[in-house]
């Protein structure tokens, strides 16, 4: 382990203990459901027993009368939305689809639907009273499947999701992306794989429920306490569903105990602000566990047929895709990324991908890591082992042929800038897990490669200089996985100070600018810029005020390793000018913002041992190395601990974790035991190589890292077991009754 | 709803009075009531470990633990393993091996790891990984927390870390 920072940086590349370190290990962090305001209110939902239903009447009588409960409320207590589509920071939303989703209207579309909520004294006594809310239900019969929900005569969930010819239908939404000639393409290939794909719905997993506390108060002013991936786009949501100015709510984030996409979309802060309205007290909503897996969202499972054609010397020819996604009960899964993201490791000349967006009666789904990125890499991946296995070439040396590169076009149309796809692969091929040989039986090796865009939007810092030459810094992203220290390094090196002599806040909606949500990996990237703009902001009001002080102008004055230079081999530190700065005017403030499109996009590279138990069909692993770039990374540790928590999930989806409905329309493992995720007892060490090939558009060169390391794990194992017993896995997960079963039918 | 008790624990060090419903989990009247919120809930069902507190010295899901079973027990969590403002091994070693990213975990983990090495002062991989299999971490994958049990071992052992002392 290096902590030595990078030759040409004094913090970057470094690895201090994180600022919030202290508060995280003695417990004395608050997280969402750790607050207590006086005077509040606990708060419990009742949620559908039914996966398809219309609501016929819903009599709260009884449940009001019972002592201590102040208030009910149903979807009548959120204001009617109409057919408005609104942007919501991380793409349009239906307002009349979020607004049903967040309390049932008409009809339940999923099981655990949110249908009633209930303001109590305390939180034994509002679930109580939700037991005494009377529903009439008249069941219909749920659609859980993407196929089935895409034939013609299908019941449809969403009457107003009609298609072009102005029916109601469940395919929500059509993409198709192509390039070159795709038929011409094919033709030209000496091999052609085509195979048809299934993954099963899974759950981001967080270990944190979702929470909300509102206050409503009397000026109209509502003040939301949750913990969520974007403060400022809970806000607009909250906002926007009670029809109230944006300005009138704030939201104060809390720490947050994970959310990896699931903890965007706003599920409890409308129906907390609601009952507050009524009762003029705060009130706290908290799920628990089964509403977290059976009504919030998960990352859609597919169905995907994929066919791809290259020529005897191994070069890719042509490639086709069709993926379906389940939206679940409303439209909206990540099927148009998901599309993006089907060929674009690779330079395919003629390639065409059709995507639907199909909805059926599970949970509304939402992004998890890349979200629609590892489910296409998956058959993509596959299908690409495949090849390499029929024309006898080496996967690696594969992947160094036909990998992206800067100047590759993608299928939906941009050309990649300078980016590390094939580095990742050569860092593989370097590593010591693959120069290893792989020995025993029922064992093999398997590589896959993932990437994901990540993305830019807007984010915004200010930082203040304190006289003892510390700065305060101010941001907007809430911070997951120890982003504010990150944040703080760039900062620090813009300043030339110690990173320790950055002190971090996330703060409220109301105390910085606009920022988008922790999402995209894109803090470390955006924040970053804003921070080390303010910075620049700073050095340039330093200079000013040592100008003052020298009597000089602000142009002689230059700044350089954390030193004000000015004429006559004058100098101060940053913390001596820091000390005078009162004398000089005042606080100096820095502020910065950034706006970036896109960032380069990220790949990784992942390898894998595996053994495959042939009596039971268990796989175990054995080995699993991470390559991936990280352009520069900032805090190596922290940029290890995405790849490793990335690949787990990954590993988790690959093996065991799914979604089981029983015929109903029921999730049948909405617990932790039975909805497994991995324990650290299921897994070998992750071994992780960071790779840094720097994105020119960051200042320092950083590429967001969060994404990509969930992305190869599922095709990696798959083409491990593969070579392990010779069997092609083609759903996942791959968990042992279906591994016995292709075993068994080999 | 059934009459209140008076339940008398020791937690932390301190004698502590505390009136609960049958039906309250220790887990909820130490958030709750006594506002010692750094055990967490995950899932209430005891399957995630991360409202881990030592009962007489034993490491319990408190979500499973009623209010009224902690009658006379010694309680210890996440709030009482610093000594004063010092870190102890196990918490010094989370932080310098980064073994937390949204840290919803980690007092859970430090309270299994505690117990962990009151039983076994030099546990390997293998036992670590075993001990701490009830305890669930979505973020970090795991490695870097199995490499602070190891790192707090060795501190401990050598003694060069801080021991807690208060308690
Ligand atoms: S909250 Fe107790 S084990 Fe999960
Ligand atoms: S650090 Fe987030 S769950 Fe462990």
């Amino acid at each position: 382990m290096t902590t030595a920072p990078k030759p040409k940086y004094k913090v970057i590349g470094t690895r201090p203990i994180r600022h919030d370190g202290a508060d995280k290990v003695t417990g004395r962090a608050k997280y969402g459901a750790d607050i207590k305001l006086s005077g509040m209110l606990y708060a419990a939902m009742l949620r559908s027993p039914h996966a398809h239903a219309n609501i016929k009447k819903i009599d709260t009588s009884k449940a009001e009368k019972l002592p201590g409960v102040r208030a009910v409320v149903t979807s009548k207590d959120i204001p009617e939305q109409g057919d408005r589509i609104v942007e919501l920071g991380e793409g349009a939303v239906n307002m009349r689809h979020l607004a049903s989703n967040v309390l049932a209207r008409e009809k339940v579309n999923y099981r655990g639907h949110a249908v009633a909520a209930v303001a109590a004294d305390n939180i034994h006594i509002a679930e109580e009273a939700c037991k005494l809310i009377e529903v009439e239900y008249e069941v219909l019969a749920p659609v859980m499947d993407v196929i089935e929900a895409m034939k013609p005569g299908a019941l449809v969930i969403n009457p107003d999701v009609k298609d072009e010819n102005g029916k109601p239908t469940n395919v929500a939404k059509t993409f198709c992306f192509e390039k070159g000639d795709v038929a011409k393409g094919f033709a030209a290939a000496d091999v052609v794989i085509e195979k048809e794909f299934r993954t099963a719905t899974v759950h981001q997993g967080y270990i944190e429920p979702h929470n909300a506390t509102v206050h409503w108060n009397n000026d109209g002013k509502v003040t939301v306490w949750m913990s969520t991936q974007g403060t400022f786009s809970a806000r607009q949501q909250t906002a926007e569903l009670h029809r109230i100015p944006i300005s009138d709510v704030k939201v104060i984030p809390m720490e947050i105990g994970g959310g990896f996409g699931g903890k965007i979309s706003v599920y409890l802060p409308p129906v907390a602000a609601a009952l507050s309205k009524k009762t003029g007290k705060p009130v706290k909503l908290v799920m628990d566990r089964a509403a977290v897996f059976e009504a919030t969202g998960p990352t859609p499972g597919s169905v995907m047929k994929v066919k791809i054609g290259a020529k005897k010397d191994g070069s890719l020819v042509a490639g086709e895709a069709w993926v379906a996604f389940e939206a679940g009960g409303y439209p909206g899964s990540p099927i148009g990324m998901g599309c993006m993201c089907v060929f674009a490791c690779y330079d395919i000349p003629n390639a065409k991908v059709d995507g639907f967006d199909v909805c059926v009666n599970r949970p509304r789904t939402n992004a998890y890591r890349a979200p629609g990125s590892t489910q296409v890499a998956f058959a993509v991946e596959s299908i690409i082992d495949e090849i390499c296995e029929k024309l006898k070439l080496d996967p690696i040396e594969f992947r160094l042929k036909n990998g992206s590169q800067e100047g590759t076009r993608r299928v939906d149309g941009p050309v990649f800038p300078r980016i590390g796809m094939k580095e990742t692969v050569q860092a593989i091929k370097d590593s010591d897990h693959w120069r290893q040989p792989l020995n025993g039986k029922n064992r093999g090796r398997g590589v896959a490669t993932g990437f994901w865009f990540n993305c830019g939007l807007k984010s915004a810092a200010s930082a203040t200089v304190n006289p003892d030459g510390t700065v305060s810094l101010l941001e907007g992203s809430t911070d997951i996985g120890g982003s504010r220290t990150a944040i703080a390094m760039q900062l620090a090196e813009t300043l030339g100070i110690k990173a320790e002599e950055v002190k971090p806040s996330v703060v409220d909606t109301d105390s910085v600018g606009y920022t988008d949500v922790t999402g995209g990996s894109r803090v470390t990237f955006a924040t970053g810029i804003a921070a080390i703009e303010a910075g620049k902001d700073i050095i340039n009001q330093l200079k000013e005020r040592a100008a003052i002080i020298w009597e000089c102008d602000a142009g002689q004055v230059r700044y350089e390793d954390g030193s004000v230079h000015g004429p006559k081999g004058v100098s101060l530190t940053f913390k001596q000018l820091a000390d005078k700065l009162h004398h000089t005017g005042g606080a100096v403030i820095g502020r910065g913002t950034s706006s970036e499109a896109t960032q380069g996009g990220a790949f990784g590279t992942h390898a894998v041992d595996v053994e495959v138990d042939p009596e039971t069909g268990k796989v175990t692993i054995l080995r699993y190395t991470v390559a991936q770039d990280a352009g520069t990374a900032i805090h190596p540790s922290y940029v290890e601990g995405q790849f490793t928590g990335g690949a787990v999930q990954g590993i988790g989806w690959a093996l065991n974790e799914e979604y089981w409905y029983d015929t109903n329309g029921t999730m049948r493992n909405s617990t932790y035991l039975d909805y497994r995720i991995p324990t650290c007892y299921d897994l070998p060490k992750i071994e992780t190589i960071i790779v840094e090939v720097p994105d020119p558009q960051h200042p320092f060169g950083v590429r967001g890292v969060g994404e990509v390391p969930i992305v190869p794990p599922p095709a990696a194992i798959a083409n491990a077991i593969h070579q392990a017993i010779g069997v092609r896995m083609t759903e996942l997960p791959m968990s042992p009754p279906r591994v016995m079963k292709a075993i068994l039918s080999k | 709803m059934a009459k209140k008790r008076v339940v008398t624990t020791k937690i932390n060090g301190d004698t502590v009075e505390f009136l609960c419903e049958p039906r309250q989990t220790l887990l909820e009247v130490l958030r709750n009531t006594l506002d010692l919120t750094g055990a967490k809930e995950g899932c209430s069902n005891g399957n995630c470990g991360a409202c881990t507190v030592l009962m007489n010295g034993r490491p319990v899901d408190s979500c499973l633990v009623l209010g009224v079973e902690a009658e006379g027990a010694e309680i210890k969590t996440i709030e009482g393993v610093a000594c004063g403002t010092h870190l102890d091994e196990v918490q010094s070693a989370f932080l310098e091996n980064a073994a937390l990213q949204c840290g919803i975990c980690t007092p859970g983990f430090i309270m299994q790891t505690e117990a962990l090495l009151a039983e076994n002062a030099s546990p390997t991989e293998e036992q670590i990984r075993f001990y701490l299999a009830g305890n669930l971490c979505r973020c970090t994958g795991y490695d870097k927390i199995v490499q602070a049990v190891q790192s707090a071992a060795t501190k401990r052992q050598s003694g060069c870390g801080t021991t807690a002392c208060c308690h």
